[in-house]
């Protein structure tokens, strides 16, 4: 870690703003755990608490805008401090739509356990996890400013994009199997997607937190394991299956 | 001509534009007061037509470096300057070179406004006169007017130019000391903290002033103001106990520098 600043009020704001993302991090790894718990479990109280605490990590949101803007009028941070500060900035940002993609998946848990139970329920909660320790990993890497560790944790992003891709084609086997199975089936294709999402924003946190130690961009070429956008499942795939 | 191959700059930045003319080179540039090293092997080239910021802690040669420029150090008897600077190639420490003439062609602004306690037109009209750069009144009057206008000082005084140039505001002053070094025709303007007794709208104005001079000569400002170095150079030179930390692009010096007493200076850490 570097000196102190000469003026050590410019110090205990940087702090501040960082151990608010730490806490709004926090927060967001909740919402995804509980979100993923309430598909899992078919917990309707869980989900309805999340719905609650999506609040909260927009509250936080807004809290750390305000101390960046604060600081960016004020302090005319450069160098170093000024790429903490939009570091924090734009992590907030992503953390904010993470907590808004755990959220959606906590409604859908909700509207899910109104239907009877279909699909691969299971492999949603293992791609949940998976996310959820990806995020972990994520923030670890702000807290410690480890961009070794960062550039690990953006590298597993793919391993969600591979786990999407054979859900999405799982999905709509099972629908072309049924079609009663269409209600939950599309709900859980959402509710895979928005984990899927979450993963993205994780891996864009991992190149901010890149961007804030080095001062340039990770050019690396991201490994992509999502090709749901070129997914084809025929009838007969799922006369085989 | 000199036509000498010479080391590059003590800290090239990774994007040097090879394509940009270098005005004044200096290279290996040593300055000693008495026995004290004031300035260490300095190697940094001034881009045509570009402003040039010297920042760094005091004491730290941004200004005995400028000084050396045009040899403004000559008045100190106990200073001594090693190296070699030159201006378009030719070095300007030569004992056959005329000083006078040299800075004409290096003019310099300084920290607190100076005009002379003379009128506003004969305060412009000064260095034409002594340089011999005017044949007859009328063309000293189309300097004088020029001048005062390239400054952006004409509007303000033009109905009064047999007024004292002390009379003027401190940010009037210092666009009057700024007209009297265009007008005997410079290449290069040094200018040594010329905001640091200006009110921030004053200030404005000479950097926007700044902006507009770079056009027609090379600049090179020293100055205390972090955020002014930002806002008016295209490059930035650090130095640091004597020693040229790094320079490079003012961008680049403060999003992202290389050298970490840099990064210490600009982000206030200095300890």
């Amino acid at each position: 870690m570097e000196d102190g600043h000469i003026v050590s009020s410019f110090d205990e704001e940087l702090n501040r703003m960082r151990s608010a993302i730490s806490r709004m991090g926090g927060m967001v790894e909740a919402q995804l755990s509980n979100a993923v718990k309430a598909i899992g479990r078919r917990d309707d109280a869980i989900a309805r608490h999340c719905l609650q605490a999506d609040a909260e990590i927009d509250a936080m949101e807004d809290e750390v805008e305000a101390l960046t803007l604060r600081m960016l009028a004020l302090r005319q941070p450069v160098a170093t401090d000024l790429r903490a500060i939009l570091a924090a900035l734009r992590i907030s940002h992503d953390l904010e739509r993470m907590g808004d993609y755990a959220t959606n998946v906590a409604k859908r848990a909700s509207a899910l356990n109104q239907l009877p139970e279909v699909g691969p329920i299971n492999g949603i909660v293992r791609m949940g996890q998976l996310t959820h320790q990806i995020a972990t990993g994520v923030l670890d890497a702000y807290a410690e400013s480890d961009v070794d560790k960062a550039i690990a944790v953006w590298e597993r992003d793919q391993e969600i994009d591979q786990m999407y891709t054979s859900l999405f084609r799982e999905l709509l086997t099972y629908m072309m199997e049924d079609p009663r199975n269409i209600s939950p089936c599309t709900h859980l294709l959402f509710v895979a997607k928005n984990i899927e999402r979450i993963g993205d924003h994780a891996t864009n946190i991992a190149e901010t937190v890149y961007f804030q130690e080095n001062g340039t961009r990770l050019e690396k070429l991201r490994p992509k394991g999502d090709q749901t956008s070129f997914a084809v499942v025929t009838p007969s795939d799922s006369d085989e299956s | 001509m000199n036509d000498l191959t010479y080391a590059t700059e003590t800290a090239p930045p990774p994007e040097m534009d090879s394509a940009k003319i270098a005005k004044i080179v200096t290279r290996n540039v040593n300055v000693y007061y008495g026995d004290k090293q004031a300035l260490i092997d300095v190697n940094l080239d001034i881009y045509e037509h570009e402003v040039t910021a010297l920042i760094g802690p005091s004491g730290c040669g941004k200004s005995t470096y400028l000084r050396c420029l045009n040899r403004m150090n000559d008045v100190i008897d106990i200073c001594r300057v090693t190296g070699d600077i030159l201006l378009d190639g030719q070095d300007v420490y030569t004992s056959d070179l005329d000083v006078v003439q040299l800075r004409a062609q290096v003019g310099m602004v300084f920290q607190k406004p100076n005009p002379f306690p003379k009128s506003i037109y004969d305060n412009v009209a000064y260095g034409p006169r002594i340089h011999g750069l005017a044949q007859g009144r009328a063309e000293l009057d189309t300097i004088v007017q020029q001048s005062l206008e390239r400054a952006g000082l004409w509007k303000e005084v033009q109905d009064r130019l047999d007024e004292p140039g002390t009379g003027l505001s401190g940010g009037q002053q210092q666009r009057l000391c700024i007209a009297r070094a265009i007008a005997v025709n410079p290449e290069v303007i040094l200018m040594d903290e010329p905001c640091s007794a200006l009110d921030p709208i004053a200030t404005a104005r000479i950097e926007e002033l700044i902006d507009e001079l770079r056009e027609n000569y090379t600049i090179v400002i020293v100055t205390h103001s972090m955020q002014q170095a930002a806002r008016v150079s295209q490059r930035t030179a650090f130095f640091h106990l004597g020693e040229l930390v790094e320079v490079g692009e003012t961008e680049h010096i403060f999003t992202n520098p290389s050298d970490s007493r840099t990064q210490g200076y600009i982000t206030g850490r200095f300890g």
